[in-house]
């Protein structure tokens, strides 16, 4: 028996939508299969990874928390991979964006103003789309692979920021622990309502997906962005630059990574530790494929992928399942998002050893 | 002192060389595999698993090549049968590995591995500096050396190197050839995949005998920029991998002169040394457009599917 592809005459609408669920499925089947192996019964297990975390009012706050770094830093990440721009360095991006937003509270602690934070969550863009800056340089002015280099980047800013935590920046009176002193009450992202912790980050990360959307339905600039992704020639003919299409997709990758990295601390952590990410960098690529790099499909695999996170803290103290399960639900979810996304470009066809040919799906 | 430095450096250059000398007969058949990292913490965790559970590093490493070539067909599967991108599949064994040798090797934290035990060659080892330096390695090393050979008689002396060079180059001239184009690319991969998983089995069994999560701290993405570096040939990579783990060695003993001094480097500026390093090599190397190109291969992560 072997696999043939048939190419499709026209992408299939009905595969773009059903391909994300299939593979959510696929996913959740392996799972039940893979805590079964380990022994636990799949259906109560599955039932507290997934369901449980969405019964409580302070679960869906912590969703709200979880979702909004992953939307914002997915939805710039969209952009980029549309463009063919492969920016796999938001984690770092994400990290100086959070210690350029944090050095007006830790510099100047007795500031009380209202304008500090909304100049914090702009300091914090602009680091994270400077430090996005280094690979578009070296890209356009050197030729240089742009994977490899925002992703050493990513290295690099979290030993710096390792470096500020335990050096420059500890706090005197913080009995040695490696962080600053906790941000004064002006430099703390507020709650969206007063039922939970969910704070603004999330209405930041609808506001720039909707955003987003609306510039790669209905803009020039998003016509732009997927011509020079699917066929840089064709671009150039439209008079489009490539190497502006660089700067312009890592550069705003970035700032929003770094408002990510801001909000992030300054809303749900409150000071600055060595680490403040749990590889939302990482797993925001996941997002952006599972949100089939459209910004509105991303708010809703945002929140797919924030429930693994819940998920996985949940199962760990209900069941007993070690917190690393949801990195594996999370590899498996891209695994099974591009596999099920051959289905829009392609009919999948088992030929069997005879010349007898079967068709599987439509 | 030198000679313990040297003996240092060579521990810590062999997975990179393996690593990326897999990589390298990946892309010359045409195909980017960007889960190196991944297919070397499986690699890690299947060794340190065996090697515990049976005692034998031998069948460790075993275990190692196997976790990594078998781990290394996922991806395989999804950009050859299915030609799915190869960037974001990469991407994706990469996440899938870290998650899965997380929870493989969790039973395991802590505990104290199996070293490798060198080989020892009669005689010659009784040389003095080069006989203690080359013939009282371990096995993994000797393999490092004899694949960088066997990889560079294969890819330019013999007729199936050739012909996965020709598949690498223009996948459709050699499919019009009557190459099989789709096999020798599940072949390359798999290859590649087994040699990062036996650089993961160096890690866990040699450089540090323990399994600690993430233990390869971004040595495969170091390996694939190490392929850039050697634009594409096996003896660079030989050199490339032994400098690339001079610097990672030399930051630690740079760490310990500074102290000696009195002079204080903070010792997260010297770690990030090897990942700097990386980026300035890629400079050096990818700043001329004409010369990348005629070593690149030039259907490099291009999806293939045959026309029938």
């Amino acid at each position: 028996m072997r696999i043939e592809l048939q190419k499709r005459a026209r992408v299939s609408t009905l595969f773009s939508v059903l391909s994300p669920l299939l593979a959510l499925a696929l996913t959740l089947l392996f799972g039940a299969i893979m805590f079964w192996l380990l022994g636990k019964n799949p259906v109560s297990a599955l039932y507290s990874f997934f369901v449980e975390p969405l019964l409580e009012v302070w679960s869906l706050h912590e969703l709200a928390i979880k979702a909004a770094p992953l939307i914002l830093i997915a939805v710039g990440l969209s952009v980029c991979y549309r463009s063919n721009n492969w920016n796999i360095g938001a984690e770092g991006q994400f990290t100086i964006g959070a210690i350029t937003g944090s050095i007006l509270p830790v510099m100047y602690p007795a500031w009380h103003s209202p304008l500090i934070l909304p100049l914090m969550l702009i300091l914090g863009m602009i680091g994270g789309a400077l430090y996005a800056g280094i690979p578009a340089l070296l890209k356009t002015r050197f030729n240089t692979n742009e994977i490899l280099t925002s992703l050493m980047l990513v290295y690099i800013a979290q030993l710096y920021l390792d470096w500020l935590v335990r050096g420059p920046w500890r706090d005197p009176q913080g009995y040695n622990f490696p962080q600053t002193k906790g941000f004064q009450i002006e430099a703390v992202l507020p709650e969206i309502l007063s039922s939970g912790r969910a704070h603004w980050a999330f209405i930041f990360a609808i506001a720039a997906a909707v955003a987003l959307w609306f510039m790669m339905r209905f803009m020039l600039k998003g016509f732009e962005v997927s011509v020079l992704g699917q066929s840089e020639r064709a671009g150039r003919f439209a008079g489009f630059s490539a190497r502006r299409m660089v700067w312009f997709s890592m550069l705003l990758s970035g700032a929003l990574a770094g408002l990510a990295g801001i909000s992030e601390v300054s809303g749900s952590i409150g000071h600055v530790q060595p680490v403040i990410s749990p590889g939302y960098g990482f797993t925001a690529i996941i997002v952006a494929f599972l949100g089939r790099l459209n910004p509105l499909g991303i708010i809703a695999s945002g929140l797919v992928l924030a429930l693994t996170y819940l998920g996985g803290e949940a199962a760990q103290l209900s069941i007993g399942i070690s917190d690393k399960v949801s990195r594996v639900f999370q590899g498996l979810l891209l695994f099974f998002v591009l596999s099920c996304d051959t289905l829009i470009h392609y009919r999948i066809r088992l030929i069997f050893a005879g010349a007898k040919t079967a068709e599987v799906k439509a | 002192m030198f000679e313990a430095i040297l003996l240092t450096v060579i521990t810590a250059s062999t997975p990179l060389v393996l690593a990326a000398l897999g990589e390298l007969v990946t892309e010359r058949s045409g195909v980017l595999n960007l889960g190196v990292e991944g297919m070397m913490i499986m690699g890690a965790a299947c060794a340190f698993v065996a090697a515990q559970l049976t005692g034998s590093p031998y069948i460790g490493i075993l275990a190692g090549i196997l976790g990594g070539g078998i781990f290394s067909l996922l991806f395989g599967f999804l950009t050859l049968t299915l030609v799915a991108n190869q960037v974001a599949t990469g991407l994706a064994l990469t996440i899938l590995g870290l998650g899965l040798s997380g929870q493989i090797g969790e039973a395991f934290v802590g505990q104290p591995g199996i070293k490798l035990q060198p080989i020892v060659f009669p005689f010659l080892s009784d040389i003095p500096f080069f006989g203690r330096v080359l013939f009282r390695q371990d096995l993994i090393f000797y393999v490092s050396i004899a694949l960088v050979v066997g990889i560079n008689w294969f890819l330019f002396r013999s007729r199936t190197g050739l012909k996965l060079r020709a598949i690498g180059d223009s996948h459709a001239s050699a499919h019009a050839l009557g190459i099989n184009v789709i096999r020798t690319r599940y072949l390359a991969v798999m290859f590649g995949g087994a040699c990062a998983g036996l650089a993961g089995a160096q890690l866990s069994l040699v450089y540090t005998p323990q399994w600690v999560e993430n233990m390869s701290a971004g040595r495969g993405w170091i390996a694939l920029a190490l392929v850039v570096f050697a634009s594409w040939r096996p003896w660079r990579v030989l050199a490339g991998g032994y400098l690339f783990g001079a610097v990672g060695i030399g930051q630690l003993h740079a760490q310990i002169v500074a102290q000696n001094l009195g002079i204080v480097i903070p010792s997260q500026f010297l770690s990030a040394l090897p990942y700097a390093a990386t980026i300035v090599v890629l400079i050096i190397i990818s700043h001329n457009r004409r010369t990348t190109l005629i070593n690149t291969p030039a259907s490099l992560g291009k999806p293939f599917v045959p026309d029938r």
